[in-house]
């Protein structure tokens, strides 16, 4: 893994138009063996991996975000622009480029190929999807294409196997061949006249060598009858997402138990093999029961980010931006906005850097102040142990968990009040009378390939793991401090907990979170909390468990059943639809925006909802007996 | 070939037609309401995107509000855009039978 061995390694870069299958040729191409990182000052993501071919020879490989053109509209094409021009410092110019298109949509591709001519590099063009295209009787002539476009051309199925045996081939051709750039770089942006003469061009190349089919795909314009259908259309989406959010909740429920009873089994045989003390109960207490009150919740996360990768990749989230264009537009939201929002729903860090789709400034601040809002991942942890100790766990009109829709409930809550933040933020605050356009291809269905989707949840798995033994792990030992020391004098009663440096803290936040039912052990619980918001459940377990002494084998919650009330869990949800306790999204608004002040923005306004939220909640909950 | 049908049927703006209407770009002219480079800009997109004079164009969808945005095929592939967007593309009917 030296630098030595990689001096000789050729760059190749993959370019391509959106849904271009681009980037599932990427995975299939690199497989697991490929890092996620930034590129650097930027939050656009940069992706690469090294890949082998035939014959053994290393081959470094980067997926650039997709595009029409070279102009370079947003950050991300931005990138690929500079990157495919050799301009970027910290990014090796690539040998060769790898236009990736779409075979059975041609047109909008090969314009694209007839610009990329311009840059003066070695460039070879990939025919991806070829399967579909020759099933739809696309016909093909790939050395006429070849010919007239003067770029070498290959095809490939990226999501078949062997699909992509060919496509190797002739890269191990190309890597073995020259690698110095053929010509000179005379590419500049293209006036309108020339996007024209380009568009042409491609025309009559594809009239040269391609036979279009007696009959164009019919499958996905009758899927399309029902799914965008102005009734019906919405009803389905809207179908999606409640099946989405009862998966969540209730499919995962067997494999959680799983998880939960093994970290128990685990804090009880500790607790069995190393004597009463110090020792004991921060590897029982701390370590244990903290770390495994977070990583319970994989498999909530993995089965939303399976939903929201198979949504992707089916072609489904072009749609629902398409339905709820106007709905959003109506909130001041840009219809480009619902697919950074639909990911905040895993988590708004990805969510947030997903705006970099929305061109226009003031669409993508909206956006990017209301995506805290959505109900991320991390808040299910605590929606779910609130819930499951205060909500019954019955069913309405025999299959309907009652539990699935209190959850579906406060989703709805998080999306309502982010529509309204944005309503108010755009008329108020980023009034412009200049609406941008909203263009965007519906590429057609596709089934989703498995290796794909894996490979997506794998990414995003470890991702979470690594969160959890790195950031939460580190707070429980924090927490676990807190709860510990000092030690209770001698001769003291009561649980030593209450001598605490925690039990001062709470004591110190305590009458300002009075009012809104909150104990002490929940204002402990809420400073770490600020490292991520999962983290508060981890808290209350530890503080929970270290009160309860040595005969805390209690579950998490049913100690929070016997010692809430109902109001004050009530107020708990409330809090956390609208608490901004995330120091890495702050974090990431602070870089995407470029300024504290929308950071600070964000944290204040949030902060003011929760806390009036839970204000009303607690006391309308008292008011009615709930207390 | 196409001349015949352009001096038969009369040009207008794609953003007016509805659900089922058949035809071919005339011109991409993007209105004086828009100025200087946001014009530009709005005819650079419509053009990498495909709509190009000549291209046919037939509108499949509508969006459940308003009637807007409106989903287009054109030369085999979907675009979805705003009607707003769509003024800007001046077509001519193919067809008097939607």
């Amino acid at each position: 893994m030296s630098t030595q061995s990689e001096i000789g390694v050729p760059h190749f870069a993959l370019v391509g138009t959106p849904n271009s299958g681009k980037t599932a040729l990427f995975n299939a191409l690199t497989g697991s063996r490929q890092k996620v990182a930034n590129y650097p000052g930027v939050t656009v993501e940069r992706k690469a991996g090294v890949l082998q071919t035939p014959s053994g020879r290393r081959v470094h490989l980067i997926d650039l975000p997709g595009t029409y053109s070279l102009r370079g509209r947003s950050p991300d094409e931005e990138i690929t622009r500079d990157v495919v021009l050799g301009r970027l410092v910290s990014e090796t110019a690539p040998d060769l480029l790898l236009c990736v298109a779409d075979a059975t949509n041609l047109r909008v591709a090969l314009r694209l190929v007839i610009e990329l001519k311009q840059v003066g590099r070695r460039l070879m063009l990939v025919l991806n999807m070829i399967d579909i295209a020759r099933r739809r009787g696309i016909d093909i002539n790939l050395d006429r294409l070849s010919a007239e476009l003067g770029v070498p051309v290959v095809t490939s199925t990226a999501v078949r196997r062997g699909g992509t045996e060919e496509l190797l081939r002739r890269m191990d051709e190309m890597a073995a061949g020259r690698l110095e750039p053929p010509g000179e770089n005379t590419w500049k942006p293209p006036t309108t006249g020339e996007l024209r003469a380009a568009q042409r061009e491609a025309d009559r190349v594809i009239a040269a060598a391609v036979g279009m089919p007696a009959r164009p795909d019919t499958v996905s314009g009758r899927v399309d009858a029902v799914l965008l259908h102005p009734v019906a259309g919405l009803v389905m989406l809207l179908g999606v997402l409640f099946v989405m959010f009862q998966a969540v909740f209730a499919w995962a429920r067997p494999v959680m138990d799983v998880v939960s009873s093994g970290f128990d089994w685990l804090g009880a045989t500790v607790h069995d093999t190393l004597p009463d003390g110090l020792l004991q109960s921060f590897i029982q207490n701390g370590v244990i029961s903290g770390v495994g009150n977070v990583i319970v919740f994989l498999p909530q996360i993995l089965i939303l980010f399976f939903f929201i990768l198979m949504l992707e990749d089916l072609g489904y989230m072009g749609r629902a931006a398409f339905l709820m264009d106007r709905i959003m537009g109506g909130a001041g939201l840009h219809g480009r906005a619902f697919i950074p929002l639909l990911s905040s729903f895993a988590c708004a860090i990805p969510g947030i850097m997903a705006t970099r789709v929305i061109d226009n400034r003031r669409d993508r601040l909206t956006t990017i102040l209301v995506a805290p809002l959505m109900t991320c991942s991390a808040r299910i942890p605590v929606y779910t142990l609130i819930i499951s100790a205060f909500v019954p766990a019955t069913h309405l009109w025999g299959w309907v968990s009652l539990q699935g829709l209190v959850m579906f409930g406060l989703y709805g809550a998080g999306i309502t009040s982010a529509l309204a933040v944005s309503f108010v933020a755009k008329h108020f605050f980023l009034y412009e009378n200049h609406t941008p356009p909203f263009m965007l291809e519906l590429p057609a269905y596709k089934l989703p390939s498995v290796r794909s989707v894996a490979i997506g949840l794998y990414t995003r798995a470890k991702m979470f793991l690594q969160r959890a033994g790195t950031t939460i792990f580190s707070m429980m030992v924090l927490i676990w401090f807190l709860a510990s020391f000092p030690r209770p004098p001698e001769g003291a009663d009561g649980p030593a907990i209450n001598y605490s440096l925690a039990a001062m803290i709470g004591d110190a936040l305590q009458p300002v979170l009075a009012p809104v039912g909150f104990n002490w052990q929940i204002s402990v619980a809420l400073i770490p909390g600020m490292a991520a918001r999962e983290v508060a459940v981890a808290a209350l377990g530890t503080v929970y468990a270290i009160e309860g002494g040595k005969e805390a084998a209690e579950q998490i919650g049913q100690a929070l059943a016997s010692k809430w009330s109902l109001a004050t869990a009530l107020a708990m949800l409330a809090w956390y639809i609208f608490a901004p306790q995330c120091a890495s999204t702050l974090a990431m608004i602070r870089r995407e925006t470029g300024s504290w002040r929308w950071m600070a923005i964000t944290f204040s306004y949030m902060l003011a909802l929760a806390y009036v939220a839970a204000f009303l909640v607690y006391n309308v909950a008292v008011a009615l007996g709930a207390g | 070939m196409t001349d015949t049908l352009a001096s038969t049927a009369p040009s207008m703006p794609l953003g007016q037609a509805s659900r089922g209407f058949c035809g071919r770009i005339n011109a991409i002219h993007v209105g004086e309401d828009v100025h200087g480079s946001a014009a530009r800009e709005i005819e650079s997109r419509l053009l990498e995107l495909g709509f190009v004079e000549g291209a046919e164009i037939k509108i499949l969808h509508e969006g459940p509000i308003g009637r807007d945005p409106i989903a287009v095929r054109i030369n085999g592939t979907t675009i979805a855009l705003r009607r707003r967007e769509a003024m800007a593309i001046l077509v001519t009917s193919s067809s008097r039978t939607p």
